[in-house]
């Protein structure tokens, strides 16, 4: 695992059983983070860059890593930050005292989406059985994050590293993309 | 399955992470009362619904969520032009003359 | 065992490879390498099936995909699949095919009277001869048809197979693994591409398996294909897909393939899926499609052992299989001759070279009398023998004015023929090419691009191998540049023999036989005869379009690749009309039969959809809830005890809720954060209600409709800070109103301080509703103080429950005392077995959506989405009181002043009793003024919500009505089958009007 960008932020939850490992692929429940939506115009992006100890990026899809911060670019003015679980009120309390003259808006998604890790030399492979873009680091370069799709449910992607991606879903569409990803990685138990 | 440019992530993304909210440049009247009924009517119903070089907006809901237009040729399928939401409609009888429709 | 026409030696199977076979309960052998229909042939067996419409006997034509006969049932795993093409199934242990088409046998069918019969069946037969009675196509004639028509049996169970998808993308994609398709992955792949070879069939190589003369580089030809797979398969940006058809082309090089993964096997993996679908994205495509021979149409043309020429070479170079003992060849071509030679060097008796043309190459004739073989030139076939298996043929000589006269009789066991060489145009066609006439080669060749391709080989008229192998190399080569820009010149493979040939037929051939008894048969699969054809053209269909429809030629699964030139040819001649005026029909999509599974993928059974389940979900089933789906949710619908049913759990659940409390899981319900300077003013603009007033603390009743002035969504609004809302909606409108929002605040007020967050699964909410909801809650709140004064109905509050934080709302959706407890999703199901368990303690219970709707009724609630229907104003809901009337401008706002909207006699809200209060109404009845109304009058309006009310101590219901408001007391009817139900109109409202419950 020494090729993840952000192992700070996400790690195996030690909690729960892999939900796949097998040579090639596992695929494992993230511990939880506290995770803010950010939205709001420039001066703002700027201030919470500094509030929060990192960039909000402005490239499209580009994540900025700061120790144990990450402020993801959702879109031109929507960024996800994490940090860990337990900074949840300090990080909170330092953007909205920072950001109080400039129109804004934090809100706390920690709970809305789960994460997991996929990771191993299938990986692309694996995800490809329902994410419809290309994953060849040529077209996806370690670090990108964005939405896309797995099968029917919305998903974010963040490649941390060449063959590890977190993969966050909403709550309630968690079982059924983890479940398909367990089902469709069983061919690799094939003799 | 189409492939669509995002003007905002500056990529390509399939179709199917993009919805089309029909015809672009149809602003809401900034004052409805002083509307007559019948050109709410046309605000609400009537779309040109062109066969050939067409502006629409369309989003990209499953990536960075944004609202764009783009210029599509709806015999053809082929998107001629996407900008972001706030730019200027472009020409559309030049695009199709430059696309040889 | 014996296998009395496989070759001595030679071919590509495994000979030391035994392999036990059934085909309609006879055990038989073939070997590894074998298709089904190699076997077969090696066994002496030709006759595999019966023809669609006459049941005709009919044989193995071809060795490829394009097969139109061999259509079997393959029996795996205790079920069976139908329309196997024999020629694409691989052989194994213990595989199990059948015959299709017949009854009770293969060997005699009574089916087959059709054929006696046939002059009842012309092109058209359907339009003409069940025209009447009328009333007899329902009953008899359409259930007659269905029973005798249609190929094989679908299968009876469930499909037990797995399925996958796979979304792919490449530089460039190469379709097809002959010497084009193979020259084009080498000169790609040496650029650093990321390439994928696909083809249909098993081995990569296609024309040179079977190509036992040629040399490529001084090589064998299949020595060349070794060396060049190896070279691919050592390159990691190169993936061969061997056992894939590259079935369709879309928009901007989409292209979708087709990998039979475990189709060959005897004993599959369960783990293995049985087809992956490929939804490939390809930067450039190489077509290497290659062509398909022509059948001659000449009478009697579709007898079993009658085959195309280079099948029969197929058989016996790739194969080892003799297609028969004493061969006829018939042709219009060179490249037969070149059959006809191996056939002899392997000692199996060419009987005569029958060559339509009078001057064939003079080469080919010398080789032909140095090996002794008969020649006949300027000879056609004008019929043969045999019922169940072709005995011998006739002769006819062409003479320069066309007449034919009698050649005299051959007898033989196998004829092959060779009409020429079609290019195959179908997935050029499906990239909306359009394909061009080649005048002298006859044929239709890819022209404009529309999409990145290029063909190479005989798709694109290129024939002859070095000629063939240069268009491959150079495809490769444009297709590696135009897609990553790069070009790696590669020497070009050279090729000794194996050149291109010339010649070729279009059309039924001359004979001298009476044209209105022979079949001369031109679409195999579907019985379509030249006759057919000639007879659609002269009962009136002048486009190609309308001939196919009419005599089904081309139709199915051939999409005219077997047929559609002949047919073409046919047309043009009737209607004495150059063939590219006649024109051509369309190359479906799949370029052959593509299974359900393999479209559904994984979209079946469990995973058809997601299925998103509640914080109390588990919980629920331990306690055996039903469920209901309400969109993508699982929802607890009601909590049967003892054997209750629907009716009985829903009547106690609503009892108890209003004599002491009930929990319900509200978790569904839609979320959304509003914050920003503008929060306020963008929830004016989009509800009906005035917000800027709402103190922070306080809660509200919000109603949307859109532009139009009808009602889309509604749901309480709790003001949590000067800037901050926490909007809720309908569960099933979550989404739609969260892409509304979005739509006006980027597209029409961008210029508003305000940004919207979907919160919707950050919280789980528990809702406690009752008289002694108060108590359940207040053990576990910190932080709030519960008094009516403090929290009075329409409050919201933050603190903590049961330690965790919370937003506390005193809200109602069933008219009594109620709470709504918002904590953070990981929490819900902690919250809820805490709150099950404390409700106990008042003989509370949980209570499911039924209840709730029934509560809510009683109420006079509406239900967005069951009391309106998109049509539907405030008004007719009574509901003007939601509308803030100092307000300039909201979404709605001057819809709702449209003329239509404001006119007399629009459907209102009412509520409905019925005389016999048991009576429960259905939901989405009609309503009419009379018992028995006269057929057409328009009903009144209609049932939206109907139950039995506990509360009310009687059946209930609402209803939209016309004037409703205006027919308070007057009684109406509901008709049904059994005759009309009346009923009163009344106020909507059924329980506690002062709604005294809610302040306590």
């Amino acid at each position: 695992m020494s090729d993840l960008l952000a192992s700070e932020i996400y790690a195996p939850d030690a909690a729960e059983t892999p939900l796949l490992a097998i040579a090639g692929v596992s695929v494992l429940k993230a511990a939880p983070v506290t995770r803010l939506s950010f939205r709001g115009r420039e001066k703002a992006r700027v201030a919470a860059g500094k509030a929060f100890g990192a960039d909000l990026p402005v490239i499209a899809m580009t994540a900025t890593v700061s120790g144990n911060r990450v402020a993801q670019w959702m879109g031109p003015d929507e960024w996800t930050l994490l940090a860990p679980e337990t900074d949840l009120s300090s990080v909170w309390e330092r953007l909205e005292g920072a950001l109080s003259a400039e129109p804004h808006a934090l809100v706390d998604i920690s709970d809305r989406q789960l994460a997991i890790l996929v990771s191993g030399e299938k990986a692309a492979w694996l995800l490809n059985s329902g994410v419809p873009i290309d994953l060849h680091e040529s077209a996806l370069p370690v670090g990108t994050v964005t939405r896309t799709l797995y099968h029917k449910v919305p998903v974010v992607l963040w490649r941390i590293g060449p063959d590890t991606f977190v993969v966050e879903a909403w709550v309630s569409f968690m079982d059924y993309v983890s479940g398909l990803l367990v089902q469709a990685a069983e061919e690799l138990k094939a003799a | 399955m189409l492939l669509i440019h995002c003007p905002y992530c500056g990529v390509e993304r399939p179709e199917i992470e993009f919805s089309c909210r029909g015809e672009a440049h149809i602003a809401r009247p900034a004052d409805p009362s002083a509307t007559t009924d019948e050109e709410w009517a046309e605000y609400l119903y009537l779309r040109t619904n062109t066969k050939g070089v067409y502006a629409e907006r369309w989003r990209h809901i499953h990536g960075c969520g944004r609202f764009f237009n783009a210029v599509r040729e709806t015999v053809s399928d082929k998107f001629l032009k996407v900008y972001k939401a706030g730019e200027p409609k472009p020409d559309l009888d030049q695009i199709a003359k430059e696309a040889g429709k | 065992m014996s296998q009395p026409f496989r070759t001595e030696k030679g071919g590509r199977i495994d000979r030391g490879a035994q392999l036990s076979f059934n085909f309609d309960g006879e055990t038989l052998q073939g070997h590894k390498g074998d298709t089904l229909a190699s076997a077969l042939l090696a066994n002496g067996i030709h006759l595999v099936g019966r023809s669609f419409k006459y049941h005709r006997p009919r044989g193995i034509l071809t060795a490829g995909s394009e097969e139109p006969n061999a259509l079997v049932g393959i029996y795996r795993q205790g079920d069976q699949t139908p329309n196997m093409r024999a020629t694409q199934v691989e052989l194994y242990e213990g595989l199990e095919a059948i015959s299709q088409n017949r009854f009770p046998s293969l060997g005699f069918d009574i089916g087959a009277v059709n054929d006696l019969m046939s002059p009842l069946f012309p092109a058209g037969f359907y339009y003409k001869t069940f025209m009447w009675p009328k009333a007899f196509w329902d009953r008899v004639y359409e259930p007659i048809i269905r029973a005798a028509a249609g190929l094989g049996k679908p299968p009876k169970n469930p499909d037990h197979d797995k399925y996958a998808n796979l979304y792919a993308h490449c530089d460039v994609l190469v379709v097809g693994s002959g010497p084009a398709g193979l020259a084009a992955a080498l000169a790609a792949a040496e650029t650093g591409a990321r390439v994928i070879l696909c083809d249909e069939q098993a081995e990569f190589g296609g024309s040179l398996l079977s190509e036992d003369g040629a040399t490529i580089d001084g090589k064998a030809a299949s020595e060349w294909v070794a060396e060049t797979i190896a070279a691919l398969e050592a390159k990691d940006h190169v993936t061969l897909l061997p056992r894939t058809t590259a079935f369709g082309y879309f928009a901007q090089n989409y292209v979708a393939l087709a990998e039979r993964v475990t189709e060959h096997l005897s004993d599959p993996d369960p783990k293995l899926p049985r087809e992956r679908l490929w939804q490939l994205r390809a930067k450039e495509v190489v077509i290497a499609a290659g062509a398909i021979e022509r059948p001659m149409v000449f009478p009697e043309n579709d007898r079993p052992g009658i085959l195309v020429a280079d099948a029969g070479r197929t058989y016996l170079n790739r194969y080892g299989v003799k297609v028969g003992h004493k061969v006829l060849v018939a042709t219009a071509c060179d490249t037969a001759w070149q059959a006809a030679f191996d056939l002899a060097d392997h000692g199996t008796e060419v009987v005569a070279i029958a060559d339509l043309r009078h001057n064939p190459p003079e080469n080919l004739i010398a080789i032909a009398e140095a090996r002794g073989i008969r020649v006949e030139r300027g000879c056609v076939i004008t019929g043969t023998n045999g019922r169940k298996r072709v005995s011998g043929a006739l002769l006819g000589r062409v003479s320069p004015n066309g007449a034919v006269s009698s050649a005299g009789e051959v007898t033989c066991d196998a004829i092959l023929m060779s009409g020429g060489w079609t290019p195959t145009v179908s997935l050029y066609s499906q990239s909306r090419g359009k394909v061009v006439w080649k005048e002298d080669m006859g044929a239709f060749v890819p022209g404009l691009h529309v999409q990145n391709e290029r063909s190479a080989g005989a798709c694109h008229g290129v024939y002859g191998l070095t000629e063939t192998l240069a268009d491959g190399y150079a495809a490769g080569e444009d297709a590696a540049k135009a897609a990553i820009g790069k070009t790696a010149k590669l020497t070009y493979a050279t090729a000794s023999g194996a050149d291109a040939g010339t010649g070729g037929t279009l059309g039924d051939l001359p004979h001298d036989r009476n044209a209105s008894r022979v079949k001369a048969f031109v679409d195999y699969q579907n019985d379509v005869t030249a006759k057919d054809v000639k007879l659609a053209v002269r009962e009136g269909m002048h486009s190609i379009e309308h001939i196919k429809r009419y005599t089904t030629t081309g139709m199915a699964t051939d999409q005219g690749r077997l047929s559609n030139m002949n047919a073409l040819q046919i047309a043009s001649t009737a209607l004495a009309k150059p063939l590219t005026d006649v024109g051509l029909t369309t190359f479906r999509q799949p370029f052959t039969p593509t299974t359900f599974g393999t479209f559904a993928s994984t979209s079946r059974g469990d995973f058809f959809d997601p299925v998103r389940k509640t914080p109390s979900h588990d919980w629920a089933v331990a306690q055996g809830a039903a469920f209901e789906d309400v969109g993508q949710w699982k929802r607890a619908w009601y909590f049967p005890k003892d054997g209750e049913d629907m009716h009985a759990a829903v009547a106690r659940e609503c009892a108890v809720a209003r004599e002491s409390v009930g929990l319900f899981d509200a978790s569904t319900l839609g979320k959304i954060e509003v914050v920003g300077p503008d929060a306020a003013e963008f929830l004016e603009r989009m509800y009906t209600n005035p917000w800027k007033k709402l103190a922070p603390g306080r809660c509200r009743y919000g109603l949307m409709l859109n532009d139009a002035g009808f009602v889309i969504d509604d749901g309480v609004v709790g003001r949590m800070a000067e800037d901050r809302f926490h909007v809720t909606t309908t569960t099933g409108g979550a989404a739609h109103v969260f892409a509304t929002m979005e739509d006006y605040l980027q597209t029409e007020w961008p210029d508003l301080d305000v940004w919207i967050t979907s919160t919707t699964e950050e919280f789980a909410v528990a809702a406690v509703q009752g008289p002694k909801a108060r108590e359940v809650i207040a053990p576990f709140v910190e932080g709030i103080d519960l008094s009516a004064d403090a929290f009075p109905h329409m409050s919201v509050a933050t603190g903590t429950f049961c330690g965790v934080p919370c937003r506390l709302f005193r809200i109602s959706f069933t008219g009594e005392l109620g709470f709504e407890i918002n904590v953070p999703r990981r929490h819900g199901k902690m919250v809820w077995e805490t709150l099950a368990k404390e409700i106990e303690k008042h003989n509370g219970v949980p209570y499911g959506t039924e209840t709730m709707h029934v509560l809510r009724a009683e109420k006079g609630f509406i239900i967005v989405g069951q009391e309106t229907d998109g049509t539907v104003t405030p008004d007719d809901l009574n509901m003007n009181w939601a509308i803030g009337k100092k307000k300039a401008d909201f979404v709605g706002k001057r819809g709702l002043a449209r003329p239509d909207l404001v006119a007399e006699g629009r459907k209102q809200l009412v509520g409905l009793l019925t005389e016999d209060p048991k009576v429960v109404l259905e939901e989405g009845a009609q309503i009419t003024k009379d018992a028995n109304p006269a057929t057409g009058t328009p009903a009144e309006g209609h049932v939206t919500s109907s139950y039995h009310s506990p509360a009310a101590g009687r059946s209930i219901a609402l209803a939209i009505v016309k004037n409703g408001r205006a027919l308070m007391g007057e009684t109406l009817n509901v008709p049904m089958p059994d005759g009309a139900i009346p009923v009163e109109v009344v106020e909507p409202i059924f329980y506690d009007k002062e709604g005294a419950r809610l302040n306590v």
